[in-house]
């Protein structure tokens, strides 16, 4: 408690949102708009073999064939992609840091100020980060200590120099470039992101963990993300993101590939904390990802965990592909909303191995004006043989001004498989709140630890020190959504 | 401790308590008496700070302080405590969160400092040994699933974690078994102190007979209509509420 409201009160004095800030650096910026020429410069800057530029130029051309997407319930104006920049790299000497040495000491500091410090011996323990700031990955750490794993961790760009072979060999291979709008989108501009691979048999020394900070301003982030983990491999990752409070709404259009082979197992936790915008919902980031892991291989795993705060829209659905026979595909969801927050999140588990198992528990807490909407498939194929799935939706509605909905999809074509689905929906009660005021916390202690109670079962699926971050946000979020 | 003076309060707009008067000094033990529909809970509510409970007259000192200008939260942090009725469950917070979370919040106002988890376990273990408690209800979620005797055993035990000056028991005995009653009524006895003091609201004279009162008041039309000592109690239990609710009625 003391730390929660310890955290509150600074962020009180921050304006409500504490990583609001923006560091002013000088950046190499690419012209304003989108076109083939943006394209090749983004290509040309990185360096990229000639493959890959094509696969982004076919990836762009497709993109202006395809249209917006309709069916979500998330409200906005229409994106005015030309009236946006599409490569914003902080100005380095060189050819970018080779070591943390090298990097620019106001990156550092801006990674200290979010709590993300860089050098190495003030890191949590056994966490590796790899920062990426705009367009371009900073900095990794650990390197050293996971090379001897023989695991990979480093930004997409230099795996794309370091690694072509598996690059080319996974990349788009779970979310091919035609998969949907702002996929098609990120595969034509994508920046920078995180490569990561652990080699058979390795179970990674440590938590991998990328920070995503959006800071220029009109700039989309387009980060892409691949990580492969071998047969019998294991690897926890952890994602957290922040950006500067601005007016206008930011586009953050991310792509998440996992693949997992034989026995091995993924979990991917994610903080998304964006910029929300401000209570009249003004300004704020458009946080449309697309996350999908495939489990190739048998007795594969892949977990998500997400807790999303931020964003004025979240629109995302973290997927497992079970195509493996005893793969598991698990979600675990909180997504919380308040003021004129809209959040569009949900899950899709498509079985196509024999007796494949996945398990979704999703939490939505609405407040103030905000709108929150689960939205998940379940797909059974036919030679899905004794299939199971269990869902669980809960949602939590803070006042009267809020909404929650739940969309299950399910699609069963193999008659013995099992599929359950429970839905929840409740109200923060008068009840709960005085009973807690009267043993003496104040009304948003009070619904923070209510709301903290409801996403236990999801918290719990944290590892520890997300977890204590993610409980600070809760309460973070809420504040001003009551009394 | 605690003075009401003319205490007048509505509830949707329908007054209930149309003048209290008591006066409650600290190591003393009160009982409030009534029928069903007397205002007994109204007037917990009311000192608690419920929301939706007006007071439309008169006022509430507490240790010399106007009581009724303060939140609940500033209520419990100067020494007020209410065990519940129906004590509320909250689903996936461990009774431990919930109980450290309560006493900081409750020092911090104070000006106490905070209790580290190490100085909060041993807290703890001090109150459960106190009151004869196992410590099996520490991690279970708050009030989910006790039963009936363990909710109100459950508020006891944050009575003890607390501290509090005054507390006032709404109907601590409704839904106990004898057994039940006895352990709960052992557990607040123990926690009496001469600085604190006990306001007990029953409809039934049993728990008196374990939580032993000085003063008993009968509370029927939402007046004090006669107080005594602790024999008016045992009147009551043989003659009943008729000749108040009668008078009231008038």
């Amino acid at each position: 408690m003391a730390a929660r409201v310890e955290t509150v009160e600074q962020v009180r004095a921050l304006d409500k949102y504490k990583y609001g800030f923006v560091t002013d650096i000088e950046a190499e910026t690419a012209p304003k708009g989108l076109n083939e020429d943006i394209i090749r410069f983004i290509s040309a800057k990185k360096a990229e073999p000639e493959w890959l530029l094509e696969w982004r130029l076919k990836a762009y051309r497709h993109w202006l064939s395809m249209p917006e997407p309709t069916w979500q319930k998330v409200q906005f104006p229409a994106l005015d992609y030309q009236d946006a920049y599409y490569y914003s790299a902080p100005k380095s000497p060189a050819d970018g840091p080779k070591s943390l040495d090298e990097v620019d000491p106001k990156l550092l500091e801006t990674y200290e100020k979010l709590g993300i410090p860089l050098s190495e011996q003030k890191l949590l323990a056994g966490v590796a980060v790899d920062a990426v700031f705009d367009s371009v990955s900073v900095a990794t750490t650990y390197k050293k200590t996971l090379n001897e794993a023989g695991v990979i961790f480093c930004s997409i760009s230099e795996a794309v120099r370091n690694h072509p072979e598996l690059v080319k060999k996974y990349l788009g291979s779970v979310v091919p470039y035609g998969d949907n709008k702002h996929a098609c989108l990120n595969s034509a501009v994508f920046t920078d992101g995180s490569f990561v691979y652990i080699p058979k048999g390795v179970r990674c020394p440590m938590e991998l963990s990328t920070y995503f900070r959006i800071n220029a301003q009109n700039t989309g982030q387009f980060e892409r993300t691949l990580i492969i983990a071998d047969a019998g491999s294991y690897v926890s990752y952890l994602e957290g993101c922040t950006a500067p409070q601005r007016d206008e709404n930011q586009l953050h259009a991310a792509v998440v590939e996992l693949i997992a082979l034989d026995d091995a197992e993924i979990k991917y936790s994610t903080v998304q904390n964006w910029y929300p915008g401000d209570e009249e919902g003004k300004g704020g980031i458009y946080n449309f990802v697309t996350k999908r892991g495939a489990c190739r291989g048998r007795n594969s795993k892949i977990s998500w965990t997400q807790v999303e705060t931020g964003s004025a829209i979240t629109w995302k659905y973290p997927s497992c592909i079970l195509q493996g026979d005893n793969s598991v595909g698990e979600f675990y969801s909180i997504a919380i909303t308040n003021n004129f927050q809209q959040a569009d999140t949900g899950t899709k588990m498509i079985h196509l191995g024999k007796n494949t198992r996945s398990r979704i528990i999703a939490k939505g807490i609405s407040a103030g004006k905000s709108d929150s909407t689960y939205r998940g498939l379940v797909r059974i194929g036919a030679k899905a043989e004794g299939a199971r799935n269990f869902t669980q939706c809960d949602s939590l509605l803070i006042g009267d001004k809020c909404g929650a909905h739940t969309v299950p999809y399910i699609e069963n074509k193999n008659r013995r498989a099992i599929v359950e689905h429970e839905a929840t929906t409740s109200r923060i009660s008068e009840d709960q709140l005085f009973y807690c005021r009267q043993r003496g916390l104040s009304e948003e202690d009070a619904v923070a630890l209510v709301v903290n109670g409801f996403c236990r079962e999801v918290m719990q699926q944290l590892p520890m020190e997300f977890a204590v971050e993610a409980q600070k946000l809760v309460g973070i979020s809420l504040e001003g959504s009551v009394g | 401790m605690l003075e009401i003076k003319n205490l007048h309060a509505t509830v949707d707009g329908k007054a209930i308590l149309k003048g209290i008067d008591l006066t409650v000094k600290a190591g003393e033990v009160h009982a409030i008496m009534g029928p069903n529909g007397s205002g007994k809970s109204t007037l917990s509510y009311v000192l608690a700070g419920r929301e939706g409970y007006e007071v439309t007259e008169g006022e509430v000192l507490f240790k010399g302080k106007n009581l009724l200008e303060m939140e609940p939260e500033e209520r419990a942090g100067e020494g007020v405590f209410l065990a519940f009725q129906y004590p509320v469950e909250i689903p996936g917070v461990p009774n431990t969160t919930f109980l450290k979370e309560a006493l900081n919040s409750v020092r911090r106002y104070r000006g106490e400092g905070e209790l580290d988890a190490m100085q909060f376990v041993k807290l703890v273990r001090e109150k459960t040994k106190l009151l004869n408690m196992g410590d099996e209800m520490l991690k279970r979620p708050v009030n989910v699933g006790f039963s009936g005797g363990e909710k109100k055993r459950n508020e006891a035990l944050q009575m003890a974690v607390l501290e509090p000056s005054l507390a006032v028991l709404d109907e601590t005995d409704s839904g106990l078994d004898i057994d039940a009653l006895k352990t709960v009524a052992d557990a607040v006895n123990r926690l009496r102190r001469p600085d604190n003091a006990l306001l007990v609201i029953t409809h039934y004279q049993r728990l008196l007979d374990y939580i032993v009162p000085d003063h008993v008041h009968v509370l029927a039309g939402g007046r004090i209509q006669k107080s005594g000592g602790k024999e008016l109690a045992e009147e009551l239990e043989k003659t009943g509420y008729a000749e108040f609710t009668a008078g009231a009625a008038a």
